[in-house]
C-alpha cells in the first residue's frame, strides 16, 4: 500500500468523477442524435438535465484537481492524470453542451417533417458517437490502441460534413420553404463535427496521460 | 553541452560499507543540477566524492574517476585542497565561524590561503557578500559576529565564504533544509543568479526545490544512480518506475 493514503484516495475519488462525467457525455449524445432522429421531444428534457449535470461535475472536477495541486504537488503520472482531467473535463462539457444544443434544435424542428429519410446525418451521429465510444474507452481503460481509429474516423466525419452541407445548401436553393429545416441539418451537422473534434481531443490527452507523448492532430 | 564534473564507474566505501555504486554521472557546467533520493542513498558520500572531503572519515575510500574539466582529481599529483578551492561546499546547517565576525567569516578561506593585503580582502568581503544577496542586509554591520544573524542569513554567509576563494563548482548539502520558505526563497533565488558563473550541484529531500531550482536531476537510489536526465522530463515523464515510485511518494 502507499505510504500516501489520502492522496490516492482522493486521486482515485477524482478518476471515478471523470469516469461518470465521460458515461454521461455518452448518454447525451445518443439521447439528444436519438431525438433529432425521431423528432421526439420526450427526450429533450433529459439531454438538459444531463448537460446541467455534466457542468456542475466539470466545476466540482476543476476544484478538486486545483486542490490536488496545491495540497499534494503532484509530478510524473499524477500530474499527468491530473493535467488530463482539467483537459478533457471541458471536452466532455463541451460535448454534454452540443447534445444539448441538437436536442434544441429537435425541440424547435419536431412539428417539421424531414425533407427525405436521413441517411448522412445518422450516419454521421453514428461516427460522432462511436468516436466518443472509443475515446471515453480510452480514457478510462488507459488504452492508446483505439486512438488512430478515432483520428481516422475523424476524417470521414469532416468529408461528410462538407457533403452535407453542400447538399442542404442544393434543397434549399431549390425550395425556399425547405430553409427552415436545412438550417437545423446544418446547424447538427456542424455540432456533430464539433463532437467528433472533441473525442480526438480527448484521445490526444490519453496519449499523452498513458505515454507523456503530446500528440496533436493535423 | 559541456560538462564539468563527470564521474567514471565511482564507488565509495565506510569500511565495508558500499555506499556509492558504480555511478557514471555527467554534470553540465554553468547548470544547477540536483540529487535526490531516499536518506542513505548516497547523495552527499557522491558529492563529496567530488571534492575529496570523501577521504577525511576515516575509513572511507574511493575508486573510480572524478574528472574535474577531464582531469582525475584522484591523481597522485593532485593537491585535495586545491580541489576543495575548485569545488566548494556548504552545509545542511548553517555553521558560521562563532568566534568571528561577518567579515571574517567571508575571508575565512582566503586568511587560511595565506591572503594578508587588506585592500583584496576588503573587495573580496564585498564581492562575496554581493554574490550572496547578502551585502545590502549588512554592509553597515561587518564587524557583528556572524551567527548574530538570522538562519537564512547565515546560511548565504555561509555561501558567500565559500565563494571568497573564486571556486568553480559550488556543491550544497541540504543548504535550505533549516530554513524557513522566505529564506529558502531567498536561496534559490541566489542560485538562479550565481548558475551563470558557476557550476551547482545540490543535495535536496525536497522534491519541490529540485523541481524548482535544478536544470538536470539526478535520482539515487541504494548507492546507485537510476537516473538522470532534464529535470522537467524526470518530473513530468521520469523513463525508470523507481523514479516515478519515489516522486510521486509511492516509496513505502
Amino acid at each position: 500500500m502507499s505510504p500516501r493514503k489520502a492522496y490516492e484516495t482522493e486521486l482515485a475519488e477524482l478518476d471515478n468523477l471523470v469516469a461518470e462525467m465521460a458515461k454521461k457525455t455518452r448518454e447525451a449524445i445518443e439521447l439528444a442524435v436519438a431525438s433529432f432522429e425521431k423528432l421526439d421531444v420526450s427526450m429533450v428534457k433529459r439531454v438538459e438535465e444531463l448537460d446541467e449535470e455534466l457542468y456542475l461535475l466539470n466545476n466540482d472536477i476543476e476544484k478538486r484537481c486545483l486542490e490536488v495541486i496545491a495540497l499534494q504537488s503532484p509530478v510524473a503520472k499524477d500530474l499527468r492524470a491530473i493535467g488530463t482531467y482539467l483537459k478533457v473535463i471541458t471536452d466532455f462539457d463541451r460535448i454534454g453542451r452540443y447534445a444539448r444544443d441538437i436536442a434544441e434544435v429537435t425541440a424547435h424542428t419536431y412539428t417539421m417533417a424531414h425533407i427525405k429519410p436521413l441517411v448522412s446525418i445518422p450516419h454521421m451521429a453514428e461516427m460522432a458517437e462511436h468516436m466518443v465510444d472509443l475515446s471515453v474507452k480510452a480514457f478510462l481503460d488507459r488504452d492508446t490502441t483505439s486512438t488512430k481509429e478515432v483520428f481516422e474516423i475523424e476524417d470521414k466525419v469532416d468529408s461528410l460534413y462538407d457533403e452535407i452541407f453542400r447538399e442542404v445548401i442544393t434543397y434549399m436553393m431549390e425550395d425556399s420553404k425547405k430553409i427552415g429545416i436545412g438550417i437545423n441539418y446544418m446547424l447538427v451537422a456542424r455540432y456533430l463535427e464539433r463532437i467528433a473534434d472533441h473525442a480526438c481531443n480527448i484521445c490526444e490527452r490519453v496519449i499523452y496521460m498513458v505515454t507523456g507523448e503530446r500528440v496533436i492532430k493535423e | 553541452m559541456e560538462a564539468k564534473i563527470v564521474t567514471e564507474d565511482l564507488n565509495a566505501y565506510f569500511g565495508d560499507v558500499h555506499a556509492v555504486r558504480g555511478v557514471n554521472l555527467s554534470i553540465p557546467k554553468n547548470k544547477i543540477t540536483a540529487i535526490i533520493g531516499p536518506s542513505g542513498c548516497g547523495k552527499s558520500t557522491l558529492i563529496r566524492c567530488t571534492n575529496r572531503m570523501h577521504e577525511v572519515v576515516r575509513g572511507a575510500r574511493v575508486t573510480g574517476k572524478v574528472l574535474l574539466d577531464g582531469k582525475n582529481i584522484y591523481d597522485a599529483d593532485t593537491d585535495p585542497v586545491m580541489i576543495r578551492t575548485k569545488v566548494g561546499m556548504v552545509f545542511q546547517k548553517p555553521n558560521p565561524f562563532p568566534t568571528m565576525s561577518i567579515y571574517d567569516n567571508a575571508v575565512a578561506g582566503l586568511r587560511l590561503n595565506g591572503e594578508k593585503d587588506w585592500k583584496i580582502l576588503d573587495d573580496t568581503v564585498e564581492r562575496s557578500l554581493k554574490l550572496a544577496a547578502l551585502w545590502d542586509e549588512v554592509k553597515g554591520n561587518l564587524a557583528a559576529s556572524g551567527v548574530s544573524l538570522s538562519g537564512g542569513q547565515q546560511q548565504r554567509l555561509c555561501i558567500a565564504r565559500a565563494l571568497a576563494v573564486r571556486p568553480e563548482v559550488l556543491l550544497l548539502d541540504e543548504p535550505c533544509s533549516a530554513l524557513d520558505p522566505i529564506a529558502t526563497a531567498k536561496i534559490e533565488d541566489l542560485l538562479f543568479d550565481l548558475k551563470d558563473q558557476f557550476t551547482i550541484v545540490i543535495v535536496t529531500h525536497n522534491m519541490q526545490q529540485a523541481a524548482r531550482v535544478a536544470d538536470f536531476t539526478a535520482f539515487m537510489y541504494m548507492g546507485e544512480l537510476i537516473e538522470f536526465g532534464d529535470t522537467k522530463v524526470i518530473f513530468e515523464n521520469p523513463a525508470k518506475e523507481l523514479t516515478e515510485k519515489y516522486i510521486t511518494g509511492r516509496f513505502g
